[in-house]
């Protein structure tokens, strides 16, 4: 019997800056104050957003990879880069009734690359600066190994 | 239990090649990354280690001795060296970011005293890293 291959997690950092603004309709201008800050300000703000994505797959015995990063990186081209990268999120379609929170936005980061064919999506973590980032892990629970990469 | 973690860099060449395939095809799969003068990377390892705290020393490992462990295992057989030429597990397996974390694993599973080997974390660049938790993980 072959022996199994072994199981590698990768890690990509990208990186894209978008605007936004913090802003819900159904509260009103006091509540947007209130709950967003400055982040509410109307005329909206940018972050260069950090993404790093982790996946995962056994090692190609061949050509030594959990995918080629050629892939991934054309990948991420079309489908996050594209729609991304010096936009504002809020005018996203994603976004139209959702506020583009980091959190938000690394569940939409999630959803794009959970779709990705030759390796499996583990974690989407977002560094909006360096001082704040999100992890998110897909909806189904928190792994040991996610944990612990933490 | 705690996780303690030791860094340690190595700086090395490297080529990505199979040679069952042709020139056309290794540079179609393996771009750049398959010239045959070679390139390098500064490479931070990362080695994560698990254990509980010794009750008299209060450590999980002896630092020192890890770092002599890292030395003697990886990095006095990968830095400045050709990883294709000169580390033996590579003669026959490409040396991609991915098989170099498992093969430093594999260098490292069981010489740690006292502790369980948890991680090993290769950073070709800091825009990309490889984790390896062991062949059961």
């Amino acid at each position: 019997m072959r022996k199994r291959e072994p199981h590698v997690f990768l890690s990509r950092r990208y990186q894209f800056s978008a605007s936004h603004r913090l802003h819900v309709d159904a509260l009103s201008p006091d509540e947007n104050r209130a709950t967003f800050g400055k982040c509410n300000n109307p005329y909206g703000h940018g972050h260069d957003y950090t993404i790093q994505l982790t996946l995962s797959g056994p090692v190609d015995p061949v050509t030594g990879m959990v995918t080629n990063l050629a892939d991934l990186d054309a990948f991420a081209a079309r489908e996050m880069f594209a729609r991304f990268d010096h936009a504002n999120l809020n005018m996203l379609e994603c976004f139209r009734d959702l506020v583009p929170t980091t959190e938000n936005l690394a569940a939409e980061i999630w959803r794009i690359f959970a779709e990705y064919p030759h390796a499996t999506l583990e974690r989407v973590r977002i560094e909006e600066t360096s001082k704040n980032s999100f992890d998110y892990f897909g909806a189904s629970s928190l792994s040991k190994t996610a944990v612990s990469n933490l | 239990m705690i996780l303690l973690t030791r860094k340690a860099e190595f700086s090395a060449a490297h080529f990505y090649f199979n040679p069952a395939w042709s020139e056309e095809e290794n540079d179609r799969i393996f771009g750049k990354c398959a010239n045959r003068q070679g390139h390098g990377h500064n490479y931070t390892l990362e080695v994560t280690v698990a254990g509980e705290p010794d009750p008299v020393s209060g450590f999980v490992v002896d630092l020192k001795r890890l770092k002599d462990i890292l030395e003697s295992e990886v990095l006095s057989v990968y830095d400045h060296r050709h990883l294709n030429f000169e580390v033996p597990e590579f003669a026959t397996t490409v040396p991609t970011t991915e098989n170099i974390a498992v093969a430093i694993w594999r260098r490292l599973d069981g010489k740690i005293p006292n502790a369980k080997l948890h991680r090993v974390r290769v950073y070709e660049v800091p825009e990309l890293f490889a984790d390896f938790y062991g062949e059961g993980a």
